[in-house]
């Protein structure tokens, strides 16, 4: 039970030793008084239970203190009928912020950035693509397979590895345990600071791992020529279609 | 003259009876039914606090967004607007996808004559053709480099470890979506670069085969390949996508907003 503070308390005492004594009765408490009334009401109706009769008898006391013969009867000083049933403090239900936060309004602040940038977006793709044609080759044709044949530019990292590994370990096992420590990043990473300083560690491991795919992927889509053998752009030409 | 007759010229008779108009529309049942408070169409707007909040709670678009933010989650330089920009290049793909839906048969015998007749005779169709395949290449970028940002803000960090989780998820179904595309055009480049992934999955260890088998709906790729990663491409993962995509957003607001400062 939760404690009750030591001024509330004794407000509520001196309440209800001021109510005591305007009534002249010598009861002390709320629950001797429901008891002698409820002794009385269980002889006119015996259908009901005698400890629902009692509870409803203490309602209405309680709640209807006009109707009795005493007005302040179950009543607090000023003749109000609520009481003070627990006292819940600020922090266990509410989160308080000690501190202010600098806000500002989404509309116009935020908006108008989204706006700008998905304008800008719009307007990018729009000219890139009046200008610069997706590709679409000849007809798929199984009986001629393209020398090199490569898959999407975000896979080729991938069969990159593929140059290098048994197939098993470069399209499965290494793609997989990257994958992994990526979703499991922020369950090993412990560290709870946030600046960069505090966090050469992590910030070195994710440079390399980025780092690790982007060059794969940049010596699959441009150092790769015929038979995807190793070759460079500027002898070869390019061998990459978007 | 007409002004000394006490009558005015014609022009600002004119706007007069407009702006008459237009006060009469406004305030008109239909109108203020239409347009909520706060909206800027509403007669009376006024740059108020209580209207910029109004602005955000009163639209269905807006209020993904919470009605105030921190200050420093308004700063390009900290988000450089990627995760923003990767949702825009979803709707645009949405829209431009649609439009490509109209004029595409998924089958090996009419996919690569359809692409052709949608360059050549449908309007606008090399256009929107093209903005399809860059924005889809650039989604791919902005959300790997928004991951990448994230990363290096912490951001990932409690209480935001699930979201993170959510967010490398949403980068694999991006790589899906785009790769399914790649292969509808059925050109050579589609067929082999298809050819050249799946082959990699095929080695997954001890179903490998069977995923192979499922996923191009036979031992070879062929049309019932293309009608399989057409539903995927048009209807599975974008229902998919847009599933983690909510939890993600709403996410974003209930570990209290965009992290940082640093």
């Amino acid at each position: 039970m939760t404690e009750i503070p030591e001024h509330l308390r004794k407000r509520a005492e001196e309440a209800r030793a001021k109510a005591a004594g305007a009534t002249g009765e010598s009861s002390s408490s709320p629950e001797s008084e429901a008891s002698t009334t409820s002794g009385e009401a269980s002889s006119t109706d015996e259908k009901i239970p005698a400890h629902l009769l009692d509870r409803g008898k203490a309602a209405s006391e309680q709640s209807a203190p006009v109707e009795s013969s005493d007005p302040g009867l179950g009543t607090g000083p000023d003749g109000n009928t609520q009481r003070l049933l627990a006292v819940v403090k600020s922090g266990s239900i509410q989160d308080t912020k000690a501190t202010p936060v600098d806000k500002v309004h989404v509309w116009p602040h935020l908006l108008v950035i989204e706006f700008l940038a998905a304008l800008g977006m719009t307007l990018f793709t729009l000219l890139f693509s009046i200008f610069v044609n997706a590709p679409l080759l000849e007809l798929a044709d199984f009986n001629k397979t393209p020398n090199p044949s490569k898959a999407p530019w975000y896979f080729l990292g991938l069969q990159e590895l593929l140059t290098m590994f048994h197939p098993m370990v470069a399209g499965v096992t290494i793609p997989g345990m990257g994958l992994i420590l990526l979703v499991m990043a922020p369950y090993m990473d412990k560290n709870p600071s946030k600046r960069p300083e505090d966090r050469k560690f992590a910030i070195s491991l994710m440079t390399i791992h980025l780092m690790f795919w982007a060059v794969l992927v940049m010596i699959g889509s441009f150092f790769r020529g015929p038979g995807f053998n190793f070759v460079f752009p500027w002898d070869a030409g390019l061998f990459f279609e978007l | 003259m007409s002004e000394e007759n006490g009558k005015k010229p014609a022009g600002q008779a004119l706007q007069e009876r407009l702006s008459q108009v237009g006060d009469r529309m406004q305030n008109s049942q239909t109108w203020s039914s239409i347009f909520r408070p706060g909206s800027i169409f509403r007669k009376g707007y006024s740059d108020s606090p209580r209207n910029r909040s109004y602005v955000i709670m009163n639209s269905v678009m807006y209020h993904l967004h919470p009605v105030k933010v921190k200050r420093h989650a308004v700063k390009v330089s900290y988000t450089l607007c990627l995760g923003g920009l990767s949702f825009f290049l979803f709707i645009l793909l949405t829209v431009t996808g649609i439009f490509l839906m109209f004029f595409y048969r998924p089958t090996a015998a009419q996919a690569w004559d359809d692409m052709q007749i949608l360059q050549t005779a449908v309007g606008f169709g090399l256009l929107v053709r093209n903005m399809h395949r860059w924005a889809a290449h650039l989604m791919v970028l902005t959300v790997f480099l928004h991951m990448a940002r994230v990363f290096y803000h912490g951001a990932y960090k409690p209480p935001r470890e699930f979201n993170w989780v959510i967010g490398v998820m949403l980068l694999q179904l991006t790589l899906l979506l785009s790769f399914t595309g790649y292969l509808l055009p059925w050109d050579q480049l589609a067929l082999w670069a298809v050819t050249v992934g799946t082959n990699m999955m095929g080695f997954t260890p001890v179903f490998g085969e069977q995923v192979r088998f499922v996923l191009l709906g036979g031992v070879e790729i062929g049309t019932d390949t293309l009608l399989r990663w057409y539903v995927l491409h048009v209807l599975m993962l974008p229902f998919v996508i847009v599933i983690f995509m909510a939890i993600h957003f709403w996410r974003v607001r209930k570990d209290g907003g965009i992290s940082g400062p640093l």
